[in-house]
Parts: C-alpha cells; structure tokens; sequence
C-alpha cells in the first residue's frame, strides 16, 4: 500500500484516535509511520499537545528506536539480519554481495526509489538462515537471486 | 466429507514459501475435485523440514515435507488426501524421532492447532490451567508456581513463584501483568513460535498471572520483528474476548482479565524489563535503577509482574497437571523443561523441548546432525549475544543454570547458534562489542562508551597491532563493564568477548600485515 503524503489535520486524526492508550506514544508512532512512511517533524508538536509532553520528550523517544524514520524511504523496506545465527551461515559475504547489486550501502535507498535496506539484529528465522523481511514478508535461506525474485515479484 | 490439510504460517514456513504451497495446494485440489479444507497452523518446530504439511487421514495425521509448491501436483497424484506413498511423506509426525524424544509440555499444542481458534484450544486441552486455578485462591495459584520450581525463561532464571508472591501482597488499586515477548536474542525463536503457533497458551498462561496477583490489565509487549506474531496475537485476542475467555469475565468467574498486545520499536535494550516499561509507558528504552523492583514499582508506577512468554506458557501446564508433575523434569535447581532453540550453521535446526540438564553435545549431535556445512563444528554460542562461545571440549556441560554458570556461560533463553571451522573468533569478539555499541540505551557509561572503546582495540587486534597489549586492554575493559554496568547489556557483553579470546586464542594471534613489524 503506498504511503499517503503528510498531512497535519490526517496527523492529528491518527493521534486523537490512540490518546486514550496507557502510554500512547509508541502506538501513535507506529501508526503515524505506517500512514505516511515516516514520521515527520510537523507531528512532534501535535504529540506533545495530546499527551501533554515536551516536544524534547517526544523527539527523544522518535530518535531512540530503531524503527522510526524522520524522512520519506523507498517504496519498498528490505531488512537484512546481520546477527550471530545468520553470520554462521555465511550472511556478512551474502550481504556485501546485496548492498553491491542494489548499489547502495545500510540505510541506503535505491537510485530508482524502490528499496531501503535497513540491518536488523535476529528476525527469529536463526535455524533457516540467511534471513531476511521484505516489507513485512519473511524470507528464509536467502541467497542473492532468491532476493531478486522476491524483489521484482513486489515491484510488478 | 472434507480432508483437513494443515500448513504452517510460521515465520520460517512462510520464509520457504508456505503461502505459495497452499494456493497450491487449493489450486489443484480443486482441479481434481477434491473435497480439501486447508487449515493453517503453527510450527512443530522440525525446522529444516518446512513447510512441512500434514493430512488428516482415519490412521491420524500423516505429514510430508519440505514440500516446495513444485511438489503439490505429484504429492495429489501419489494420494496425498489418503496419505499415499510419495519421497516427502514423513509419517506420523509424533514417530519422527526429533519430535518423539522431546518433552513437549509447554508446546504439546504448537504446530498442531488452529493458533486462533478458542475452540481448537480447548479441544486439545486449553484452559483446562485456568479452570484448576478459578478453583484455587490466589495464595493456592502461587504456591502451585513456586513449588514447580519454575524460574523465570527470559534468561535471569529467577524463581518465578517468588515474583508472583511480591506481586500479589503489593496493595494497590491498579496492578499490572506484562509479557516480555522482545525475543532480541539471536538464536532464539521459541517465543516467536508459541505465539504464531499456539498464541492461547499465553493467553491461559497470562490470565492464571493476572488472577492469582490480583492484576486485571495485561500487556504482551512484542519486537516489531514479528510481523506474523502480531497479527496473530491481534486475532487471538478478539477471539478470546468473543469466547469470554478475556474481558470482564473470564469463564464465568466474575473476574476480570484485559489484554493487548504492543510493538516494540526495534530496540535490544528493551528486552530488559525496566527498560521494556519506560518503553511500554511511552518513553525511550532508558534501563531504571533497581529498587524499586517492578514487582513493587513497574508500568505506571504499579506493582507489575514481568515474565517472559516461555514463563508464562509453563503455568497452564503446571497447574493443569499439578506442580510437582512440572518439577519431575529437570535436574538441581533448573526444574522442568527449557524451549532449546538450535540454530546457526546446523543441519537439523528447531526447536527441541527438553528438561534440563541435556548436553549440548546431545543436541547439536544427536538432534541436530551436525552442520549443515559438513564442515566440523568450532564454537557454540549458548544463549544470545550475551552468551559465551564453547569450544568443543565444553560441549558436555548440561543445559542448567548453575552447570553454564560454572563454565562462564549462561542458559539465556535456551538459544544455540552452531558454527563450524571457517568462524574468525576474533571478528566474532568485535561483534559482541559493535552489538552492544548499536543497542546500548546510554545510560551508564562502562556500556556506553565500553562497547566503542572495545571495538577500536579489537580492530587493532584484528590489524596485527601489538595484540598481546591490546587484548591485555580489552580484559581490562571487560573488568570495568561487567562490575560497573547497569543491566546485563554492558554486564554480560563481556562473556561472548572473554569466551572467544579464552577458549580460541589462536584467533587473536599472529594477524594481519602490521604483526611482524609491531612485535
């Protein structure tokens, strides 16, 4: 589904449907971030007001997480676990082989604007390594072409 | 009559192409006229083997796997529905020998029902925990948890009863029960399975907690890693809420139980509970200072019990079949069975539950088969990225807490990552701290500014610069985190690096093209 642009009064919508949570911050997040791909610089106030935050408070917990995303990203996230049980199984040559093919580097968006990869620590998938999540689709044994496939299969 | 096929929509079955082997599979059912309801379920954890599917036959179900979507037409044609002959067809899944050998108490249910059908739960035995424990007071419910001699799976292996009993003696008007379900470490799949596979388990487990502490509100605070773990607890909920499972009042008791599940935001450190709460409460993931234990002080300022998924999947069982059925698994003081979770470079990887007290050789050898590499097994991570690395002459210390211990290791949460004889130790070192580097909260500063510090001395290290003085550095380094950090993070980060330089050295010797001129 593609990401609708930012928009203050959509924001402000997203937030006043969460405010009642027992610690509404991160759900806001999340479903601001699933909205518009990104969480952007305009909703820090609109956070702030509704749960009665500094804008310091809410910048704080938007930059502590590795999830969120203070600008626009690819079309299309591809997150590649770089920890221990996928290192066994060979994932620091299959990843440099990857970021090389996609000619981009961790965090780093295609020129075509289809894929942002991201690293992750563990997707749970350790006894099926390599593994990675295209969007929020796991893929296990991952090679460099089994990658591609699922790529161009998303792109189509 | 319609024949029931199972395929798993576990992370690792979906990862190998399970929804392509369903549509597959309907597809040519329909094809041949085949009368096929396609049920989708959890793993049985036999993890090389996925997708692995089974058939509904009269003789009791028949599995086959790993099924690719090329497979589906020939398994038809060989009479898949009867359970005919064909290269892939396993038999009685229960018969397979990894699965035979196992304790399966915990997840007795995973792999085999529907995750989100209340009805399919109780069939098989669900709720049959909370039901003995509505029958108890709460005194009655704790006293059956401590005397199972469960100690809590997360990893620190406190007695859970213990937890419990704080919990329920704290007054207040508002206490709280949180699911640590942030399964960070590598390796580790377990809670990942449960709650795909068989998501009420926890639920049972969760509201036998929230009963027996007085605690109406209960929270699963879940990685953003699991994107099937989510949609899977969402409408595990909604149907127990529906069934008068969860709400206001549960089975009928007058009690009340609420639950929800959160996303984490892809932090480590929120994996450490205090950590976990000033997350869960909206803020970053900054570890407290303890006292106030979270048992007294946890989310919101209230009295909060705080287990892991595996802890709270044990109860329905132990007070099902009584505590001391629970206690007769195990060895010492690490009683009943711990979800081993084998992974990394291994031919037959999974999930294997077992009581404590097996060797690790037994399960990277007998369960496991060895390598899948076929190369020859070097070093073992147990237990996260905080765990040590063995070498193979440790390989026969049991899986117990206080037998890890005395070998510098630790259980964890029952994670083992394999790799054979091509791992560079030395760069394995560099990671534990490049980890701890990335994920540390920044609160204190051995974590903070250790992990960086480690990472520059091991590059040199690795570059051949006097590596003798240096490692003499990095043991110091390990000194000041493991006595001077905060939580486990900065604490143990030191165990994987220690591990590596002891028990490999030759790894650390003798490297890169600066050696010669620096000695």
């Amino acid at each position: 589904m593609p990401n609708e642009p930012w928009s203050e009064p959509r924001a402000a919508g997203i937030i006043a449907e969460h405010v009642h949570l027992e610690g509404a911050t991160l759900p806001i997040l999340h479903a601001l971030q699933e909205t518009f791909g990104y969480v952007d610089e305009g909703a820090v106030p609109l956070i702030a007001d509704a749960l009665n935050l500094s804008r310091a408070e809410v910048h704080g917990c938007i930059t502590f997480y590795h999830d969120f995303r203070r600008a626009p990203a690819g079309r299309h996230q591809l997150k590649l676990c770089r920890a221990e049980a996928c290192q066994a199984m060979g994932s620091d040559a299959l990843h440099t082989q990857i970021l090389a093919r996609l000619g981009v580097d961790w965090h780093g968006t295609t020129a075509d604007g289809e894929v942002t990869v991201e690293p992750v620590y563990c997707l749970g998938l350790c006894a099926n390594g390599p593994g990675a999540l295209v969007n929020d689709e796991p893929l296990a044994r991952l090679t460099a072409d089994s990658l591609e496939a699922a790529l161009t299969e998303k792109m189509s | 009559m319609s024949i029931t096929i199972t395929v798993p929509r576990d992370a690792v079955a979906l990862g190998l192409g399970a929804n392509r082997v369903a549509r597959a599979l309907f597809a040519g059912a329909e094809r041949r006229g085949l009368d096929v309801t396609i049920v989708r379920t959890g793993s049985r954890g036999m993890l090389w083997l996925e997708p692995m599917i089974e058939v509904a036959t009269p003789e009791g179900r028949i599995a086959y796997g790993p099924v690719t979507p090329a497979d589906v037409d020939a398994l038809l044609d060989a009479g898949l529905v009867e359970g005919g002959a064909h290269p892939l067809r396993l038999g009685d899944p229960e018969k397979i020998p990894y699965l035979a050998r196992q304790h399966r108490l915990t997840f007795q249910r995973c792999g085999v029902v529907d995750p989100v059908s209340v009805a399919d739960y109780r069939a098989h035995g669900g709720y049959r925990g909370l039901e003995a424990a509505l029958k108890l007071d709460a005194a009655g419910i704790v006293a059956e948890v401590r005397e199972s001699g469960l100690r809590g799976r997360g990893g620190a292996g406190f007695p859970a009863g213990i937890k419990w009993n704080t919990v329920m003696l704290a007054q207040s008007h508002q206490k709280y029960v949180v699911c640590n379900a942030d399964e960070g470490d590598s390796g580790t799949f377990a809670d990942r399975m449960m709650m795909e596979g068989d998501p009420f388990n926890l639920i049972e487990g969760m509201t036998i907690a929230g009963i027996a502490t007085g605690a109406t509100r209960g929270y699963i605070y879940l990685r953003s890693e699991y994107p099937q773990a989510f949609a899977t607890l969402k409408e595990a909920i909604a149907n127990g809420v529906k069934a008068g499972v969860l709400g206001a009042d549960v089975l009928g008791s007058g009690k009340a139980f609420h639950l929800e599940v959160r996303l984490g935001a892809g932090a480590y450190i929120c994996g450490e509970e205090t950590s976990l709460l000033e997350s869960l409460e909206g803020r970053r993931g900054i570890v407290r200072a303890k006292p106030p234990i979270p048992a007294l002080k946890g989310f919101l300022g209230q009295p909060t019990l705080v287990n892991n998924v595996m802890t709270f999947t044990a109860v329905p069982y132990i007070l099902e079949h009584g505590a001391k059925a629970y206690a007769e698994y195990g060895m010492g003081r690490s009683l009943g069975t711990l979800a081993i979770q084998l992974a990394g470079n291994i031919k037959r990887g999974g999930l294997i539950e077992y009581a404590f007290g097996i060797t690790l050789r037994e399960i990277i050898e007998d369960f496991g088969g060895g390598t899948q590499s076929g190369r020859p097994v070097r070093a073992v991570q147990v237990g996260g990225p905080l765990g040590a690395y063995f070498p193979d002459h440790l390989l026969d210390t049991p899986l117990d807490y206080e037998a890890m211990a005395a070998n510098k290791g630790l259980v964890g949460h029952g994670g083992i990552v394999v790799f054979d004889d091509t791992v560079d130790m030395a760069k394995q070192a560099r990671f534990a701290f490049e980890f701890c580097a990335v994920e540390s909260c920044g609160k204190c500063t051995p974590c903070r500014i250790g992990a960086t510090r480690g990472v520059e001395t091991m590059d040199k290290v690795i570059a051949g610069i006097r590596p003798t003085e240096n490692l003499a550095v990095v043991a110091d380094l390990c000194d000041v985190m493991t006595d001077g950090s905060l939580c486990a993070m900065g604490g143990l980060t030191p165990m994987p690096v220690m591990s590596a330089i002891t028990h490999f050295p030759e790894d650390f010797q003798q490297r890169g093209p600066m050696s010669v001129a620096a000695e």
